[in-house]
């Protein structure tokens, strides 16, 4: 596998670096977080600037910050009903959060923060204490009748209560897992095929025409990657909107 | 060298399977798979390796970051785009408003003229069927009066054509009666005239002209 004594180094893409020279590295800035910034400032300045000329016949920009708003509203209406307005702005942060942690990642240099599962579990156990805290506020006590449902035998009880609690409490767990491994699988891959075009290329005379091969699995993977990317962060959406729903409604 | 390279793809993907098995079930460690200068480098996963101190560090400015992200879209970026979306949404709907009022002032316009149309047609129609009879009345009368006058006239004209015929018949009667007398006196030498009158008399009955 290793020609040339070179080897497929797949995972050091992944490592956490500190960040904006001695002052990042005094509080520990990783160039991941340097990433959320970066993608936090790009969003906002997208949803302000765009909305900027608050044209009533919107221009392009304008017209990417409206779609990107009632895409989420769209989509929080749909799953949490009329009562989901509130939510809207935290589903909205999520989903583009997300969003362009996938993309960012995709430029050459960059670090995707959403292939950290650190990263992707904090958001999802933020998305659980949230709908969790909702539920218990909207309807106290009740909320707990949420792991027995109405009308089923009571001597099913051993068996509904703990499945239910389990699957409740494993929603952050896949949550967060979907999302880092789909982002994994992807830079992972993107990285082989890569090496593979560097180390075929140094074959010889045939090399550089092999090396065209995986060139070019590449070149499709990135088009894959933008899909999963885009994907990924509107299952974390629906989802979080799912769970929402579950928390307004109970049921 | 084809060979070699299908046996790389091979094993990379084996490994990234295998890689994927454990971040699956989230044990870190034991990455056999995984080619050993990789492995020496960062110790396997480096999302695994929570004993990294700037692990910690990246989940507590995440928060921090998304915190504040989220403060600044819920609290300044989104009520904005709400705001104009609002704002198209009310000048959609008054426009909308403006053109039904539009629509429904045309339809009432449109049924003032066509009461007003109808209105009048049935006035010129009354006032065509007025001026008819009127005329056709008038003609009448008209000619009922001319009809009187001509059967007048003619009447007129009768009676002076027999009263013209009777003076006739009377002066013919006398001249006949008096030329039969002469005749009768200078032939006979007689005269008798009562019976000459009714000889005449008779003989004009006869020929129908009494």
């Amino acid at each position: 596998m290793a020609a040339e004594g070179k080897t497929i180094d797949a995972l050091s893409q992944f490592e956490l670096h500190t960040a904006l020279g001695p002052i990042g590295a005094a509080v520990n800035f990783t160039q991941s977080n340097a990433h959320m910034l970066a993608a936090s400032v790009i969003i906002v300045l997208i949803m302000t600037l765009g909305m900027a000329p608050r044209a009533v016949v919107p221009g392009r920009f304008q017209a990417l910050a409206e779609t990107f708003y009632e895409f989420v509203e769209n989509l929080v209406a749909g799953q949490v009903g009329h009562e989901g307005k509130r939510y809207f702005p935290f589903v909205f942060a999520l989903f583009m959060f997300v969003l362009f942690g996938n993309v960012l990642g995709l430029f050459p240099y960059a670090f995707t923060y959403t292939s950290h599962i650190a990263v992707t579990f904090g958001l999802a156990f933020l998305v659980f204490a949230v709908t969790t805290l909702v539920a218990l506020a909207l309807h106290g006590k009740k909320f707990f009748g949420y792991f027995f449902p109405e009308g089923a035998p009571l001597w099913l009880a051993p068996i509904i209560v703990p499945v239910e609690v389990v699957s409740y409490l494993s929603r952050p767990i896949s949550l967060s897992v979907r999302l880092f491994a789909n982002m994994v699988a992807g830079h992972v891959l993107l990285k082989v095929f890569a090496t593979f075009v560097v180390l075929l290329g140094g074959l010889g005379a045939v090399g550089p025409l092999v090396a065209v091969l995986p060139l070019g699995v590449n070149v499709l993977l990135i088009g894959f990657e933008l899909l999963v990317a885009f994907l990924q962060a509107y299952v974390f959406a629906i989802l979080t909107s799912i769970y929402l729903h579950d928390a307004v409604h109970l049921h | 060298m084809k060979r070699m390279t299908l046996a790389g793809v091979t094993a990379a993907l084996y490994s990234l399977g295998a890689q994927m098995a454990l971040a699956a079930t989230a044990v870190p460690g034991g990455l056999e798979a995984q080619s050993v200068a990789a492995a020496e480098a960062s110790g396997g996963m480096p999302q695994l390796d929570f004993a990294n101190p700037l692990m910690l560090a990246q989940i507590v400015w995440l928060l921090i970051i998304f915190g504040v992200f989220y403060y600044v879209l819920s609290s300044i970026a989104l009520p904005r785009v709400a705001s104009v979306l609002e704002e198209r949404r009310n000048r959609i709907e008054g426009d909308l408003e403006a053109a039904r009022a539009a629509k429904s002032e045309a339809d009432a316009a449109m049924e003032a003229h066509r009461a007003a149309t109808a209105r009048a047609r049935a006035e010129s129609q009354a006032a065509i069927a007025e001026a008819t009879q009127s005329a056709q009345a008038e003609a009448a009368a008209r000619g009922a009066e001319l009809n009187a006058r001509l059967n007048q006239q003619i009447e007129a004209a009768e009676a002076r054509i027999n009263t013209a015929r009777d003076t006739a018949m009377g002066a013919l009667r006398e001249v006949a009666t008096d030329t039969a007398n002469a005749l009768v006196t200078r032939l006979t030498g007689l005269k008798n005239e009562p019976a000459v009158a009714a000889a005449v008399q008779r003989e004009l009955a006869a020929q129908g002209r009494a």
